[in-house]
């Protein structure tokens, strides 16, 4: 029997229990089997995968979905396809900017979309630190395209932010 | 903070994690507990670009640098070190293999004791963790609470009102708490009832999984719980959902199978177990697998009483330490896998045989 991720003999036959839809067998080659065992507890993109298509079902046509995979984040420029892929986030802007489009998801995942537990003392306001995100990435890609006199003006808007934040931090700080 | 790429010392002692002691350390190996942080003023690992995962690692290390009572942590830097010296951190639980597999500016701090370290550029910019022997979560949990506090004192986090914490992946968006209890459970598995005792726990929110080579014929018992969800729960919720609820369970259900195995046929466990120790102190080559499944006999063995000049401590450190990285580490120099087999069999000889009188070697 092959691996059922690659072209190698399955020598590892594992049974998840944890599967939501009961026991699910998996037949491995020893590499991918390591990797399988040594994740963390929970897969994240197949669980986001699984709480999509649950959202699929909940009402969403194919058509609203896939005008949801065409939003990006004006931030760091993920895709919510690209997300859906992957499972992961692009920058803390995202939860911001496709809020309404993880609410669903959330509540799939933990039944819950509102953080009770221990707050940072000296939060940054949510988006206070997307732009300094948005000219980074900017500046790459001015950079790229070989315009480095606009990569330079961002460069100096980047630092005179920058500075102002932490003046702002040290502020804070003898005040406390 | 001391910067280190140094850390042949470590080969030769074990973490304070490892030591078997601890509330139920008898069925309960270690507790631990990290947290996902990231900082706010950059995009999450995966849409990093190069320099900024360099600007990241700079700006926590100087960070942490300037915390006063870190001067003993060790730092040590992922990027420049050899596969070898990544796969001895993974095995002894200080990193993740994410981190140990990724590319680009990473790093790790770790403790003295190895209580605690924190990974720099994993999923997230900051994994934290804290290990402690035994079932022991409440003070597992106070450490990480102040290690965080601490951290937060000098980065500014990503954090959102209504979401708590901003992490990479959704599923641990709020909290970022992962509390996670390794559990030795060979009675449960020879009886035949770990699929059903778990099956049992899947209404209740946390994972359970195999660890090192669930499925095959080979394993040694040991077993994860961890909570599932990390957002709409209080931290000190979650950790007694897992260390309160769950995990009791659990180990009461194992204590009966124990006292099963010792009714049904006390002899022929007694039996089983010294043989599994007869082999292990004898053998002159023997596979990483094959040690795991006897070291499990032995812990067992050892636990019940049937087996009493082992300390649980020896074993829990053998079945580290006679993993691949392990044993390359204390040998000084790579060695493939059929070399691995003798000098792993050499080193269990050297630890356990000495435990039996000259009458059951010969």
């Amino acid at each position: 029997m092959k691996c059922q991720y690659c072209e190698k003999p399955a020598t590892f036959h594992i049974t998840e229990l944890t599967e939501p839809d009961g026991p699910q067998v998996m037949h491995l080659c020893e590499e991918h089997a390591r990797g399988f065992l040594q994740k963390e507890a929970t897969t994240p993109a197949a669980s986001i995968a699984g709480a999509l298509a649950k959202q699929l079902n909940l009402g969403q046509t194919k058509q609203e979905l896939a005008e949801l995979d065409q939003k990006e984040c004006p931030v760091c420029g993920i895709s919510f396809f690209e997300f859906r892929n992957t499972g992961r986030l692009g920058c803390p802007f995202d939860y911001t900017h496709f809020a309404e489009d993880l609410i669903p998801l959330l509540t799939n995942i933990h039944d819950s979309v509102e953080h009770c537990g221990k707050r940072p003392r000296r939060a940054a306001a949510a988006d206070s630190h997307a732009e300094l995100i948005q000219l980074r990435r900017e500046m790459e890609e001015a950079v790229e395209r070989e315009d480095y006199e606009r990569a330079s003006e961002i460069r100096d808007e980047l630092r005179r932010i920058e500075e102002a934040g932490s003046t702002e931090q040290h502020a804070t700080e003898e005040e406390e | 903070m001391i910067r280190d790429s140094d850390f042949d010392d470590l080969a030769h002692k074990s973490g304070e994690w490892l030591r078997g002691t601890g509330p139920e350390s008898d069925i309960v190996i270690s507790s631990r507990i990290r947290l996902a942080r990231n900082l706010a003023d950059f995009p999450f690992i995966r849409r990093c670009s190069d320099e900024d995962r360099i600007s990241i690692e700079r700006t926590i290390r100087a960070k942490m640098d300037s915390i006063d009572d870190w001067r003993d942590v060790r730092y040590i830097d992922l990027e420049q070190l050899s596969e070898i010296d990544r796969q001895f951190l993974v095995e002894r639980q200080l990193i993740s293999r994410e981190i140990a597999d990724a590319e680009g500016s990473r790093a790790v701090a770790i403790d003295p004791s190895e209580q605690y370290s924190v990974m720099i550029n994993e999923e997230d910019h900051l994994r934290i963790q804290v290990m402690h022997s035994g079932l022991d979560l409440k003070s597992a949990w106070q450490s990480i609470d102040e290690l965080d506090d601490k951290l937060e004192g000098a980065i500014l986090y990503a954090f959102h009102p209504q979401f708590g914490y901003l992490t990479a992946c959704p599923t641990n968006v709020g909290t970022g708490l992962r509390v996670s209890v390794m559990l030795h459970l060979p009675a449960l598995v020879i009886t035949r009832q770990i699929d059903k005792v778990f099956r049992s726990m899947q209404r209740i929110n946390v994972t359970v999984r195999g660890l090192y080579g669930e499925g095959s014929q080979y394993t040694g018992d040991f077993y994860q719980v961890s909570n599932q969800i990390t957002l709409g729960h209080r931290e000190q919720d979650l950790v007694s959902l897992v260390g309160d609820d769950v995990v009791p369970r659990i180990i009461e259900y194992e204590r009966k199978a124990r006292d099963f195995l010792v009714k049904q046929g006390k002899q022929d466990l007694h039996d089983d177990v010294s043989r599994a120790l007869g082999i292990l102190s004898t053998a002159k080559k023997i596979s990483s697998e094959e040690t795991m499944h006897y070291l499990s006999k032995v812990r067992m063995g050892v636990n019940l009483g049937l087996i009493d000049d082992v300390p649980v401590g020896t074993i829990n450190k053998l079945f580290i330490h006679t993993q691949p990285a392990h044993l390359q580490k204390l040998q000084g120099r790579l060695l493939g896998s059929s070399d691995r087999n003798v000098e792993r069999a050499t080193y269990l000889q050297c630890h356990l045989s000495g435990k039996l009188s000259d009458g059951e070697l010969n």
